[in-house]
């Protein structure tokens, strides 16, 4: 229902030099479906920040104009929804329908207008729970229906999607896209930002690409777009549909045994798995939301207690102290044995550095300063992270930190490596790096093992695969 | 486990009652109490605090476990007393060295304690029995609290459960880079400091989005807002107001009439 | 940034309420980080004034990246009415006592006129958020102990424990909040070298 109009549009963040976009000439009609792409960095999310209505006048510098149905964003926003990538942070209210109300209490609706129309927006994106049901204990999946929801009781007439299925499973995702397609009205203008662009392009009738240097690549129709610029916007990171990665399989047969697990479980978090980790080899744990493979992967880093069973490491990995169990070990002892890559990688920062983030671990387990000095310089380099040494490592991008994230578990060379979900809302290029840097550190015997709901990393990479079921 | 749920049977007569009216009455309660120093009146305000505790809906098992530390500092208070009491009269009881125990003491620690639980007990009930949200939907709209302010409050509450599983993970992901602090308690502290700060910044970009999602919906764009969950301030929660405060009345009226009554200020 | 106003923006409101709930969530694990020291402080009350600044820390970290009138006060009662829904010990009590110390940190910025947020602004915070806690705690709980040996050198560690704590403390954290970035939206956060 609504138009947007760029014209020269640029937007600088206060205390930032560059621009986050600049110099973007843009007309969408009533009605269209476009799909916004760009390299990490390009000023998706500034962008569409810009059409919320988001971007106060004190929080930075604009160029040119931008234009909803010919007003400023900031004074149209009712006009405009929105959904953001991740559903924790979206969702204000303790219980669903609340939720979905306060859109509507914000826009001063009637308030004998509210529930209806609170039931109404639930219905349609195929929201399975009462009103009264906590947003707490909903999966993301759900959480995000229910953003959607709530973007949508109000009526807008241009619905903005930024990157709403990055933080979700496979499954969670499909459903957030079926509930898009379903709840979308014909008139509903909707512009949608999203990497994994195969999964998006039945929504869309127009695919609009950001140069990053400011100004729009390439728009036009999807086939014609992916036909004249598939290999530039491959190489950028966006994942092209039907380019697919080549599979990095072992290329020699596993080693010794590093760790077994027996019966090892977490009631109620985590039913009894069993299972071998050798040097050597790459094994994926799958299985839905729910599932305990969080709950696993911090059992077999040593960091939890068992609440059954048990995780064993053999000599191979911890020598004599193969008898107690790895959640028993002094933290500088097991960081040498085990390293651990958490799903967020700002958990693990402890210093104000890049720098000394990567030197923590050598220090801690003793080594002089000139090794110190060589481990750091050799991850730096080898991770990409050498112009940012020293940098604070909360300021880091997504792709940055999560490089940074597998660099320091590396930092104190283990044998094993665990991760969780190392691969989650990355673009294609930070996506190629870890999968080429997980198979050379498993080719060159190390055991990596990975939870994931990524497919396309357990075909690049597993070797073997492990499915968990709810407990 | 933080609980951030209320833990009554949410059907209890006077867990019903408008949230400001709960905490209006306790408020009530609790002041009139402070005013004295004496253990009488506070012993009749536990009395009368315990009475009501069925009408709350909550079980006396509950309040127990949420104010046992209570009981704790009363043994606190009492060692402080015996120490540092401004009025030692009365018999002596017990003297070794610096120590002098009297009659005054104790009854000045019996005092204490007792006015410690009878203060803190009202305002445990009004919490236990009331959602975080009908307390700010009530505080807008029957205590003219500002609507901006109540329901960024709100919002961010909702976070609780999500900081709480985030500290667990922050120590987690340190014990995995090689951090731990073992039994010294400098690097305990060391490690304490610097996971709060992780969370504290965890917190804040979480927060930071939060806000940039509820401008996105329309919050503080100028319009009236409506409310589409009505609390009502009725006649039943006047009336609990000014029973609380009739109640602690008279428990201060049985003081001065026992003549035990010793004013807070003067 | 001289245009900015008083009044405050969303983000203004949310930040502060989840210092407040942060600090919430702080508070309860440091009681599961040192139970044991915990009770050996609830036994000898006093000694909780070496560490009393540590509560008074949202109160002058609110002043500090708010930078708005009302700060200090709206964080530090907020962080009362969490800890009482969270189920704190003291009921009620927390929430006339968290805006009494509100009160001594939001007078320290009214009198700099809401235009100073250095060092010495934060110490100036932290030294009358702690003497307006002193002084509640001094009619409130302390009222029946001896004044000399007792009642006064309490109140007085109670202001130093909180200069230094929630002042000085407040203010080294507000700068390394500032360098992860996280306060980009906030002046105090701008202040660092455009990057």
């Amino acid at each position: 229902m609504s138009a947007v109009v760029l014209r020269g549009f640029g937007w600088r963040h206060a205390g930032r030099k560059g621009w986050a976009v600049r110099g973007v000439d843009l007309r969408v009609e009533a009605g269209e479906r476009v799909l916004l792409l760009g390299a990490s960095g390009a000023g998706k999310s500034t962008l569409l920040a810009a059409l919320a209505g988001l971007l106060p006048e004190d929080s930075g510098e604009q160029e040119g104009t931008v234009e909803i149905d010919g007003l400023d964003p900031r004074k149209a926003r009712e006009r405009v929804g929105v959904v953001f990538q991740d559903p924790e942070t979206q969702l204000v209210m303790a219980r669903c329908g609340d939720d979905v109300a306060f859109g509507l209490e914000n826009r001063g609706v009637p308030a004998e207008e509210i529930w209806p129309r609170v039931d109404e927006a639930l219905r349609r994106v195929g929201f399975p729970y009462h009103r009264d049901r906590p947003t707490a204990a909903l999966s993301g999946g759900e959480q995000q229906r229910l953003a959607l929801a709530g973007a949508l009781a109000p009526r807008p007439g241009l619905l903005l999607l930024d990157e709403p299925t990055a933080n979700l499973d496979p499954a969670g995702a499909a459903l957030i896209r079926r509930a898009v397609a379903d709840a979308l009205d014909v008139d509903t203008t909707l512009i949608l930002v999203e990497h994994r662009v195969a999964e998006a392009l039945p929504l869309v009738d127009r695919v609009v690409v950001l140069e990053a240097g400011g100004g729009v690549r390439a728009d036009g129709p999807p086939d014609s777009v992916f036909a004249a610029h598939g290999d530039a916007l491959a190489a950028a990171g966006v994942w092209v549909p039907g380019r697919t990665v080549p599979p990095r399989p072992a290329t020699a047969p596993p080693g010794d045994w590093l760790l077994t697990a027996d019966r090892l479980g977490l009631p109620p978090r985590l039913a009894a798995v069993d299972l071998e980790v050798r040097a050597g080899e790459a094994l994926a744990v799958l299985g839905p939301n729910g599932a305990g493979k969080s709950t696993l992967a911090l059992l077999l880093g040593g960091l939890l207690r068992p609440g059954a069973g048990t995780a064993t490491a053999t000599a191979a990995l911890a020598g004599r102290d193969a008898r107690t169990p790895p959640h028993r070990w002094r933290a500088p002892l097991l960081a040498r044995r085990i390293g651990s890559v958490f799903q967020d990688p700002e958990h693990q920062f402890v210093t104000g550095s890049v720098y000394d983030e990567l030197a923590l671990g050598p220090r801690r387990t003793g080594q002089p300063e000139a090794a110190v000095r060589a481990t750091v310089d050799g991850l730096l380099d080898r991770l990409r992270l050498t112009r940012l040494a020293g940098a604070n490592p909360y300021t880091l991008s997504g792709g940055e930190a999560r490089r940074l994230s597998v660099a320091t578990a590396l930092a104190t060379a283990p044998r094993l490596l665990i991760c969780d979900e190392p691969t989650f809302g990355q673009d294609r290029r930070t996506w190629g790096e870890l999968v080429d840097l997980f198979a050379e550190l498993r080719d060159a015997g190390h055991g990596v093992v990975a939870v994931t709901h990524d497919p396309d990393f357990v075909a690049a990479l597993a070797d073997r695969t492990l499915t968990l079921e709810r407990p | 486990m933080i609980s951030v749920a209320p833990v009554a049977r949410p059907g209890a007569p006077l867990a019903r009652r408008n949230p400001v009216a709960k905490l209006a009455a306790a408020l009530v309660f609790s002041f009139v109490l402070i005013a004295t120093l004496d253990p009488v009146a506070p012993a009749i305000a536990i009395a009368i605090e315990l009475a009501v505790l069925p009408l709350f809906g909550i079980r006396y098992r509950i309040l127990a476990r949420r104010a046992w530390p209570l009981l704790a500092s009363a043994g606190g208070i009492l060692v402080t007393l015996v120490l540092f009491a401004a009025d030692r009269s009365g018999r002596v009881l017990v003297e070794a060295g610096p120590v002098v125990v009297t009659e005054g003491v104790l009854v000045t620690a019996l005092g204490l304690v007792l006015r410690t639980l009878a203060v803190a007990l009202p305002g445990i009930l009004v919490f236990a029995t009331t959602d975080a949200t009908d307390l700010a939907d009530a505080l807008i709209q029957n205590a003219k609290a500002p609507a901006r302010f109540a329901i960024g409050a709100l919002a961010a509450f909702r976070l609780v459960p999500l900081l709480e599983q985030e500290w667990r993970m922050i120590s987690m992901a340190r014990r995995a880079r090689g951090v731990d602090a073992g039994r010294n308690p400098v690097a305990k502290l060391r490690l304490f400091v610097s996971t709060a700060f992780a969370l504290l910044v965890g917190a804040i970009r979480r927060g930071t989005r939060l806000a940039v999602a509820m401008d996105a919906r329309g919050f503080d764009a100028g319009l009236p807002r409506t409310v589409a969950r009505r609390q009502r301030f009725t006649t039943a929660d006047g009336l609990l107001v000014a029973g609380a405060a009739a109640l602690a009345g008279a428990a201060l009226a049985v003081s001065v009439a026992l003549g035990t009554f010793r004013p807070l200020i003067g | 940034m001289n245009h900015t106003t008083n009044r405050w923006r969303t983000i203004d409101i949310v930040i502060a309420s989840v210092i407040a709930v942060a600090f919430g969530v702080i508070f309860w694990a440091w009681g599961l980080v040192w139970s044991a020291t915990d009770a050996a402080f609830a036994f000898f009350p006093p000694a909780q004034t070496l560490i009393y600044g540590v509560w008074l820390v949202p109160a002058v970290l609110g002043g500090l990246v708010i930078r708005k009138p009302g700060a200090s006060l709206y964080c530090e009662l907020v962080a009362a009415i969490v800890s009482a829904l969270l189920g704190s010990q003291w009921g009620g009590t927390v929430i006339v006592q968290g805006l009494m110390q509100g009160v001594g940190a939001e007078l320290a910025f009214a009198a700099l006129r809401y235009r100073s947020y250095r060092l010495p602004a934060a110490l100036l915070a932290g030294a009358l958020t702690g003497l307006t806690a002193a002084i509640f705690d001094f009619v409130y709980w302390n009222k029946t102990y001896e004044l000399v040996s007792y009642r006064i050198p309490y109140a007085l560690l109670t202001i130093v424990s909180a200069t230094v704590i929630a002042g000085a403390g407040g203010w080294f954290l507000t700068r390394a909040l500032a360098n992860t970035g996280v306060l980009d939206r906030f002046p105090a956060g701008r202040e660092r070298a455009a990057v």
